[in-house]
């Protein structure tokens, strides 16, 4: 299988020489509140990861949205081909048995 | 203000408006940069900052109005007092010239800023101390910022080293008149409100001098200090410029509210 990364820019690892002016593409994590855990708010363009989790402060923070932020380069993210949809997806389309909707759950349960 | 107001307290009252028109000043310059920074990541980053000073500013000329009792509020003496009665330290009133030395300016105000609040936590003036605690946990991240981009320009292309030393030549005559203390200075410390302003420069000077060292910058050697903000006996003529712009409105419509 295939996978893409939009986003992907220049390996900027020191083997590689290869001059670039501009910054890379990071992608945000944020730990809301009360939220359980880091959820993706966004990009940003950073010089490195320092850099990318004050600009994340500053631009996705600002409302005191967040109490914990993670940053990851966005060419390090590997995603799934939107071309491999049918493959990937769609088996799982007929089967119903898969979700938990023939229990009942009790209330005391709470949120699943 | 009430009748019951505090009896009036001439050093208090200045004391508080150089905290307030440090803030100000520099406040309105940074939000100078507003839509123009390099990019837009920098560009909220600098508008967070001046909002931060700003807010700042509402408290310390808010309480400045306060100590005074003539009924003037934060925004009287922020819109209504013209260039000889502000009380900044000219450092903050330089222009912005390029991202660089604007940076460069916010990285020495920030070091001093930093050194001043965290003293003033302790403040034998409970309303000095309140402002102070809320203020440095801001002026914490903003010293972060401002020391990491210092570091990245001055210690990057021989072209940002360069504007990164030219800047510090220029801006450096303007860093000592923070620790020459003056009377409002002494009576202040001697009551305990504020530390003494020379024995702020030891820590001034290790956090600059290692933020400096690792931005491969040299600072001037020497300690000539323009001085005339804080006394408001010479400011530069930019802060008049400035002025002009930022006080436009309330002098053109005055009492105009939105």
């Amino acid at each position: 299988m295939s996978s893409v990364n939009p986003g992907a820019l220049p390996q900027s690892d020191a083997a590689q020489p290869k001059k670039r002016n501009e910054w890379p593409l990071w992608e945000v994590f944020i730990r809301g509140q009360h939220g359980m855990s880091h959820r993706h708010v966004g990009s940003l363009h950073a010089p490195d990861a320092d850099m990318a989790i004050r600009n994340a402060r500053d631009v996705y923070t600002r409302r005191n949205e967040g109490v914990s932020i993670w940053v990851v380069e966005a060419r390090h993210i590997a995603a799934s081909s939107p071309s491999d949809k049918g493959p990937l997806y769609e088996p799982s389309e007929s089967k119903v048995y898969r979700h938990p909707t023939f229990y009942d759950i009790p209330d005391e349960a709470g949120h699943m | 203000m009430t009748a019951t107001a505090a009896a009036p307290d001439p050093a208090l009252f200045e004391f508080c408006l150089r905290m307030g028109d440090n803030t100000l000043v520099l406040g309105h310059r940074v939000s100078e940069w507003c839509g123009h920074a390099p990019v837009i990541e920098e560009d909220i980053a600098l508008a967070n900052t001046a909002l931060d000073l700003i807010g700042q500013t509402q408290l310390w000329l808010g309480l400045a109005g306060e100590v005074e009792g003539a009924g003037r509020s934060a925004d009287d003496l922020a819109f209504l007092r013209d260039a000889w009665d502000f009380r900044n330290l000219l450092l903050v009133e330089r222009p912005n010239r390029d991202f660089g030395h604007t940076l460069l300016r916010q990285c020495l105000f920030d070091a001093w800023h930093l050194e001043m609040l965290t003293a003033l936590c302790g403040s034998s003036e409970p309303r000095v101390s309140e402002i102070a605690q809320k203020a440095v946990k801001e002026v914490s991240y903003h010293l972060e910022r401002s020391a990491d981009t210092v570091i990245g320009l001055g210690d990057g292309t021989p072209e940002s080293h360069a504007r990164m030393q030219d800047a510090l030549d220029r801006l450096w005559p303007y860093v000592g008149e923070a620790f020459l203390p003056d009377a409002i200075d002494t009576e202040i410390a001697a009551r305990g409100i504020a530390p003494d302003a020379a024995t702020l420069r030891a820590g001034f000077d290790a956090r600059i001098g290692a933020i400096l060292a690792e931005a491969t910058l040299s600072p001037p050697d020497s300690r000539f200090a323009h001085q005339g903000g804080k006394t408001g006996v010479r400011h530069t003529e930019d802060l008049g410029h400035m002025l002009a712009t930022m006080q436009f409105l309330q002098r053109a419509y005055p009492g105009a509210t939105w």
